[in-house]
């Protein structure tokens, strides 16, 4: 008979913990003493994607530096939800000051380590989509160009959720969102604009781009702890559902966010110096409808059964099939 | 207080605002029935002995005392049982049904090899029981009665204990070095055994004990009408393979034809390929479909090359043939006769129609309820007469080891409810875990890995066992694809992924979870991330 080598931990690695593992081969998360770097009592919805994956990244980032780090956060969700007065939900260094300047300001803090000769404390900045792709882009593009020391997240959730849901330059086309509402002939956000900002960071040439979500936690952690082992302007885009802004189930955060990647339709890589240098691989192939039928901003392309939008559906199809292609996302080993 | 430069609040942080507030729902921590478990005839917790098994090393241990709590007899299990556990399993729907019973073959192995025992852990009750038969049933109803303390004599009819695992199941499935050793371990409990006892007057020999139970089995072959010639050759497939366990040799001639289409007629045909028979052929009235032989036998048998003849029955037996008849079946599936006759070559003729069983004991025993051949029992298997339980073959039941052996824990566990005056304890049967409660996207894809089969032209020839056992890597394999269907396995995911920091891990693995209900606002991400659906979701009182 075939031998087979034993590398089945129950339910492989896929799992936040497994019992059968060594400790250090688990995540961050699950550790006892992880460091809630966003502990609990913070505002954010229920089953909240950001609340989540910005947990997940400084957790990791906070294991990968020892604890010797910074947080630079611009406005958003994020710092609306996690420091009203006089509460913080942060147990970490953590600096806000506007919602366009974040990537600026953590450049700052990291000159201000390095003339000080603190270069051992690294500098997380963090935002959402609309601190990032939109409005603190020219900072975020300038901190690219000067290759300060600085790793910057954005946690994507699509639009401007904490101001009631409107379009940012990252919301999809054909999402339903309070400025572009579900009618007419192009319902919902148009086709064709936008920004695709892990492209554009890769196009700076900067040490460390990379994507993630917040379904799979383990190639999250890995991406925050390799861009850690970089010096100068790295930059990971984590896809992070919202429940409220997308119309899904609270339930369904992780779900959704999978779907995403399975479908095709949110390409997870990662890429140095410009070049992409892995995929993550479709586990299981599911049609974009799947992912979007969950979502109650995509519900006008499936009203009232079979008079729907299904060009429209085909349309979105297409962009995740033309991402397949671009970054190679099936096939081989995963 | 002074504060720094640029430093205007106090510090206060965010766990002052009890979220917990928000929750409409609250995620709670359940057990789920396996279904592997609820297939079991012998009720074994299958999913927590692979739990512990899936550790390995000394895991093993742990995973085969596990077993022990419910079945003595994890080795012949491993070999025999027609594992309802594997059909039952929700693996199957992911890619195959997780491969238990080799599991249970190796952990039962393993226990040979490293000289595990049970001991009796009780006080002894001073109650003695006596236990009619030494078949599957009755050892395990004395393991379990001797392991509650209780005093236990086993009366055996034959010369030897096993009952059906010695004298029904051919030595190419069950090896008696296994069977003679798992026994030796149910009376080194201190079970005392007589053999050669054949109890024939059961109502003055119960009056010495506190209680009764009887497994007798089904040894008599069912014999049908056929007329034969003078010269043929007829004998009844239970008769041949006792009379093989006790060292006769049947004469069969070069080609047998086998008359039934269970088990036992599977067991016939191949011991009869064995035995030196160039021919061995099914002679069944109904077709495959309806055949009630198990699956594996069926195919174990055709790979050894016995012949199979569907829609057929005997009408009569000469020398060296058989008189065919042709059947079809009707609306119904019952198999008509069509007075199509054809002639068939054969040596002999064994029948393999069913058993019978043998109640003569019973006579005189008041208040014994018999119907159909087989004695009529409650729930809780006791007779119409108070005191005298029953189980096994001889009841009416579907007839297997893994039944017996099952009917065994419940007889004991009855018997000692009814000697110590309390009603036995209801057992509680949670929910069945079904296939739509996991989140099946965390198991990784694991194909099962296959037994060994001895080579065909090996087994055709020797008694020797033609399915082998997993070595230690392949074993630990296979145990580890189990998902733990509806019972927490430690994996951490509920812990991960709450974005409120809500569940509390409470230490190693083994101690589970608590949600901190001051701040889960009941978004149920931990329920939908659970793979193997032990948290549910359960609506506030508000």
């Amino acid at each position: 008979m075939a031998f087979q080598e034993i590398k089945l931990y129950q339910v492989g690695t896929s799992v936040v913990g497994n019992r059968l593992l060594d400790p250090e081969h688990r995540t961050a998360q699950a550790r006892m003493g992880r460091s809630n770097t966003l502990t609990s009592g913070h505002r954010a919805c229920q089953g909240c994607g950001e609340a989540l994956g910005a947990r997940y990244v400084l957790d990791a980032a906070m294991r990968a530096t020892g604890g010797n780090m910074v947080a630079v956060n611009s406005t958003g969700c994020l710092e609306v939800f996690s420091t009203p007065y006089p509460e913080s939900s942060w147990q970490l260094p953590w600096l806000h000051s506007l919602f366009g300047n974040g990537p600026a300001v953590a450049a700052g803090v990291a000159a201000a380590l390095k003339a000080k000769g603190r270069e051992d404390i690294r500098v997380v900045g963090q935002a959402g989509d609309g601190g990032t792709v939109d409005i603190g882009f020219g900072c975020l593009s300038g901190m690219f160009e000067r290759n300060d020391d600085v790793l910057f997240v954005c946690y994507d959730n699509q639009g401007y959720m904490n101001t009631g849901v409107q379009r940012s330059s990252a919301t999809p086309p054909a999402a339903r969102t309070a400025n572009t509402k579900a009618i007419g002939p192009e319902a919902g956000n148009v086709f064709g604009q936008g920004k695709n900002v892990p492209r554009i960071a890769m196009a700076h040439e900067i040490p460390y781009v990379a994507t993630a979500t917040v379904a799979d936690l383990h190639d999250l952690e890995a991406k925050v702890e390799k861009a850690m082992t970089f010096r100068g302007a790295r930059y990971l885009h984590v896809l992070v559902p919202c429940p409220l802004g997308w119309g899904a189930n609270s339930a369904d955060t992780i779900r959704v966010a999978r779907l995403a990647k399975e479908s095709g339709i949110f390409p997870v890589f990662e890429g140095e110096r410009g070049e992409v240098t892995a995929v993550s691989k479709i586990r299981r192939q599911v049609p974009v409808e799947d992912y979007l039928r969950l979502q109650k901003r995509y519900a006008h392309l499936f009203a009232n059964g079979a008079a729907g939008r299904p060009d429209i559906v085909a349309r979105l199809q297409e962009e995740a099939d033309r991402n397949i292609a671009r970054y190679g996302l099936l096939g081989g080993e995963l | 207080m002074e504060k720094p430069f640029a430093i205007t609040l106090d510090i206060g942080s965010s766990r002052a605002n009890k979220t917990g507030s928000w929750r409409t729902e609250r995620a709670v921590y359940v057990n789920r029935m396996p279904p592997c478990n609820d297939g079991c005839p012998a009720g074994e917790n299958v999913q927590a002995w692979l739990y512990e098994g899936e550790e390995g090393g000394a895991g093993y241990e742990r995973a085969w005392r596990q077993i022990m709590v419910d079945n003595p007899f994890p080795a012949v299990m491993g070999r025999v049982c027609y594992h309802p556990c594997e059909t039952a399993c929700n693996r199957a729907q992911l890619d195959d049904a997780v491969g238990i019973n080799s599991v249970e073959r190796f952990l039962g192995d393993e226990a040979l090899r490293q000289g595990w025992t049970v001991s009796v852990d009780m006080t002894a009750t001073g109650r003695h029981v006596l236990v009619v038969g030494a078949g599957p049933s009755g050892l395990s109803a004395a393991y379990h009665l001797a392991r509650r303390g209780h005093t236990v004599t086993i009366k055996e009819a034959g010369p030897m204990a096993g009952g059906m695992m010695r004298f029904g199941i051919p030595r190419y499935r069950l090896s008696r070095d296994v069977l003679d050793a798992e026994i030796q371990r149910i009376l080194d409990l201190g079970v005392t055994l007589e053999l050669d006892s054949k109890v024939t007057d059961l109502a003055a020999l119960a009056e010495q004990y506190d209680a009764v139970f009887l497994a007798v089995g089904a040894q008599l072959g069912k014999r049908a009408y056929i007329p034969a010639g003078s010269a043929a050759h007829v004998l009844d497939a239970v008769s041949m393979l006792r009379g093989l366990e006790e060292g006769e040799q049947p004469l069969l001639g070069r080609r047998v034809a086998v008359y039934g289409g269970g088990n036992t007629a599977m067991d016939a045909a191949r011991t009869a390929k064995r035995l030196g028979a160039s021919e061995a052929i099914v002679v069944y009235r109904r077709n495959k479909d309806r055949m009630p032989a198990h699956e594996s036998e069926f195919m174990e048998a055709e790979d050894e090359g016995v012949l199979f003849k569907w829609l057929t029955t005997i009408k009569q037996v000469d020398q060296g043939k058989l008189v065919v008849e042709k059947m079809e079946l009707d609306e119904t599936g019952f198999p008509q006769p069509t007075g199509e006759l054809e002639e068939l070559d054969a040596d002999s003729l064994v029948l393999a129609l069913g058993q019978d069983t043998d109640l003569s004991l019973l006579e005189g025993v008041d208040g014994l309820v018999v119907e159909d051949g087989v004695v009529q029992v409650g729930p809780d298997l006791m007779t119409g007469h108070p005191g005298i339980f029953a189980g096994g073959d001889m009841v009416p039941f579907e007839r297997s080891v893994t039944v017996a052996v099952g009917h065994g824990k419940r007889a004991a566990r009855s018997i000692d409810a009814w000697l110590s005056g309390a009603a036995p304890e209801p057992v509680a049967r949670p929910a069945l875990a079904t296939y739509d409660t996991l989140n099946t996207w965390y198991y990784s894809d694991a194909p099962r890995t296959h037994r060994p089969v001895l080579e065909k032209a090996r087994r055709e020839s020797t008694f020797d066992e033609v399915v082998q056992g997993l070595d230690e890597g392949t074993a630990l394999f296979e145990a580890r694809r189990c998902m733990s269907c509806g019972n927490c396995f430690s994996c951490d995911n509920c812990y991960g992924v709450c974005p409120d920091n809500a569940v509390i891990k409470l230490g190693q693995p083994g101690e589970k979870y608590l949600i901190d209900l001051d701040y889960c606002k009941g978004c149920g991400l931990c329920v939908s991330e659970c793979p193997s659906g032990a948290i549910q979701m359960v609506p506030e009182e508000i």
